[in-house]
């Protein structure tokens, strides 16, 4: 009995299962059957194909592994292997650094011997000591290199807080509308719009912004310069809104007919409905939605790249050029010596992305699939 | 009481009309904008002439090849064990075993990660260890060949940026041929495996197709994969080989705008250029829309 057992070891309905009664019965109730008729013979096509298959859907998986283990590999001896970044000769350690940076390096690393903690690594001419990673200013390429990455982390936080600020409130609104308001010619137009919009390559929509955008804006708002987090959170918001509105609908069309039918029956109108009804009934998906934006416009390069003016500064204005992380990995990756300390700072950037944008699909992920179907399904 | 469930009411309405409105609005603006500046700069010669004058005069044909190369490359490789793993996922794997759950949150993460993240990877995995490796093996490492940018890395890092487009549309395809017509074939005697080549893959074809299409669209819009894993400023030769570098449209966009020497004078050209990439990822995603409605549509019949 055990060796007809299905040999992937699936459930799959269609397959013999000899363990099912039902099963049993019908065998039993044909008598020229034998039971080792029933077994499952053996054919190398098949033992072949199915393994072939699990091989390569485990090669895929494997990659996808290897994206993490590649990238955090190239940001690792940042913190790790002293003598790795060292590339033009080791220096003493604070000699790189200009008076300003001395006492502060020296305290930082007093602290770090008493924790422990080799953040310390050996510099040739670009040192990342912790202290520098957290220094308030960005230039890799320069006779003191500072990698500090405060500004571009403003910067990127900037452009999509400003992205979302935009995005969001459109594409839930537009949401709302396609799910709760809208007749049918206007969902007929809408939906293709949306995948038009979604369809826009991101260097078509940073050209966009570069070249026109930014001066129609400059013209309204007259502002000093051309290109800032204005314009490329502006730019990126267009980027955001397909994939907010998307899964902002997907959730408020999920949300049951009865619990609309019930509020239209006691008398609510349609927006009553809409508004406190299904709204908030499908409020985590739609914060799943937001938080998939954020993620989106967080990583997002091109438009960010063309639209922003690439400026690393620390300030509270949103029409000041900023820089940020994605755009800094994307300009200066190609110029940068392999293996250098600038190389490996450029990896740490990667690493921070990715690990955020993880996180919150993560969060995102979890909202949708385990808060949204336990509402409705009631339980 | 009323008056202000009145205005609230049409508040609410004539808001979420005004978002509706205002993208459809941006859209049109965008592309209109975009139609207009490059459709004058379209010409038989910019089709097939290499950029001429410092880039200034010709056209982007390089662009275009290299493009194509891009998409073709990485379809070979992306496209089967896309298709591949969707069938694992669908006909072999069952939905609790923890290979199967790790491969579909692998995916869903894959497709949440930046686009500049897998270029990172790229560099790191095809460029750093794969080419360096083969150069060490193949001429001992006299000779750099393998071991930087080069048309295949870029194409198999867009090829990975491409993987979860393809298994999500495949498997949403695999769904769509009925239980029945499995059955009947196993009825018949047909094992497992024949099963899925003769009858499960010929019906889904449509969804294999929708998302091969979908992963070119994506990989012919996809610029910062390509950023610094193969794509090229200026060449004056056509790729010949796996390991030459190659011009692409968006690539040529980007540089165009921002790096040239004479950014006003080329607006023409930059324009044009946009014109075509984009023309080229509408054309794939409404063919890709196209063949999905009529799969619902058959999925509807069954």
């Amino acid at each position: 009995m055990q060796t007809t057992a299905n040999e992937s070891g699936t459930a799959n309905a269609l397959t013999y299962r000899p363990e099912d009664p039902a099963a049993r019965a019908r065998s039993i109730n044909g008598p020229k059957i034998s039971k080792a008729d029933l077994r499952k013979r053996f054919r190398l096509s098949d033992f072949l194909a199915e393994k072939l298959i699990t091989t390569i859907a485990f090669v895929s998986l494997a990659v996808i592994v290897m994206i993490f283990v590649f990238i955090f590999r190239e940001a690792a001896p940042l913190f790790f292997e002293k003598e790795a970044v060292a590339v033009t000769g080791v220096a003493t350690e604070d000699e790189t650094y200009g008076d300003e940076f001395l006492s502060e390096n020296a305290r930082l690393r007093d602290e770090e011997r008493l924790g422990s903690i080799s953040a310390e690594t050996a510099g040739g001419e670009g040192e990342a000591s912790l202290a520098n990673l957290l220094s308030e200013s960005w230039q890799p390429v320069s006779l003191e290199p500072k990698y500090g990455l405060l500004p571009l982390a403003v910067g990127s936080f900037k452009v999509t807080l400003l992205a979302i600020l935009i995005a969001a409130p459109i594409a839930i609104l537009a949401a709302l509308f396609t799910s709760s308001f809208a007749p049918k010619w206007s969902k007929e137009i809408l939906k293709p719009v949306i995948e038009i919009l979604a369809g826009f390559p991101s260097v078509v929509i940073g050209f966009f912004a570069l070249v026109s955008l930014a001066s129609m804006m400059q013209d309204m708002l007259g502002y000093e310069y051309r290109l800032n987090a204005f314009v490329g959170g502006l730019a990126m918001s267009l980027a955001v809104i397909p994939i907010i509105f998307t899964v902002a609908e997907d959730a408020l069309v999920a949300v049951p007919r009865y619990m609309t039918e019930a509020s239209l029956a006691l008398g609510a109108t349609k927006w009553q409905t809409a508004l406190f009804v299904t709204l908030p009934a499908a409020t985590p998906g739609v914060f799943a939605a937001v938080l998939l934006g954020f993620g989106r416009a967080f990583g997002e390069t091109m438009i960010v790249l063309m639209a922003t003016g690439n400026a690393a500064l620390i300030s509270w204005s949103f029409v000041e050029p900023v820089r940020t992380m994605s755009a800094t990995i994307g300009a200066e990756m190609a110029e940068v010596v392999f293996g250098d300390t600038h190389y490996h700072v450029l990896f740490l950037l990667g690493s921070i992305l990715f690990i955020f944008t993880f996180t919150l699909n993560g969060i995102a992920e979890v909202f949708v699939r385990q808060k949204l179907l336990r509402r409705f399904r009631g339980s | 009481m009323n008056l202000r469930r009145i205005v609230l009411g049409s508040t609410v309405v004539g808001a979420s009309g005004l978002a509706v409105f205002s993208i459809v609005a941006v859209v049109i603006v965008v592309m209109s904008t975009i139609v207009m500046n490059g459709i004058g700069a379209l010409s038989w010669e910019f089709f097939t002439a290499a950029p001429k004058e410092g880039m200034t005069e010709g056209g982007i044909f390089p662009a275009i090849v290299g493009t194509a190369l891009l998409v073709i490359i990485m379809s070979i490789a992306g496209i089967p064990v896309g298709t591949i793993t969707a069938i694992y996922l669908s006909e072999y794997a069952s939905q609790k075993s923890p290979f199967a759950r790790g491969i579909r949150f692998a995916v869903n993460t894959l497709a949440g990660v930046p686009a500049i993240v897998f270029g990172l990877f790229g560099l790191g995995f095809f460029i750093q260890v794969v080419g360096s490796g083969m150069d060490q093996v193949l001429s001992g490492g006299a000779e750099l060949k393998w071991g930087q940018p080069n048309i295949l890395w870029a194409s198999l890092t867009m090829a990975i940026l491409t993987l979860p487009v393809v298994i999500v549309s495949v498997e949403e395809a695999i769904k769509t041929v009925p239980q029945d017509l499995r059955a009947a074939s196993l009825a018949l005697g047909a094992t497992k495996w024949q099963t899925i080549w003769r009858v499960v893959l010929p019906n889904s074809v449509t969804g294999i197709l929708t998302g091969g299409i979908l992963a070119v669209s994506r990989g012919a819009g996809e610029v910062a994969p390509i950023l610094f894993t193969g794509a090229a400023y200026f060449l004056p030769q056509l790729p010949t080989e796996l390991s030459d570098q190659f011009m692409e449209l968006g690539y040529h966009i980007y540089i165009m705008s921002t790096q040239s020497t004479n950014v006003e004078a080329t607006r023409g050209i930059q324009y044009a250029t946009t014109l075509v990439l984009l023309m080229l990822t509408f054309i794939l995603n409404f063919s890709a829309i196209f063949l999905r409605s009529r799969m619902r549509a058959r999925r509807i019949r069954l």
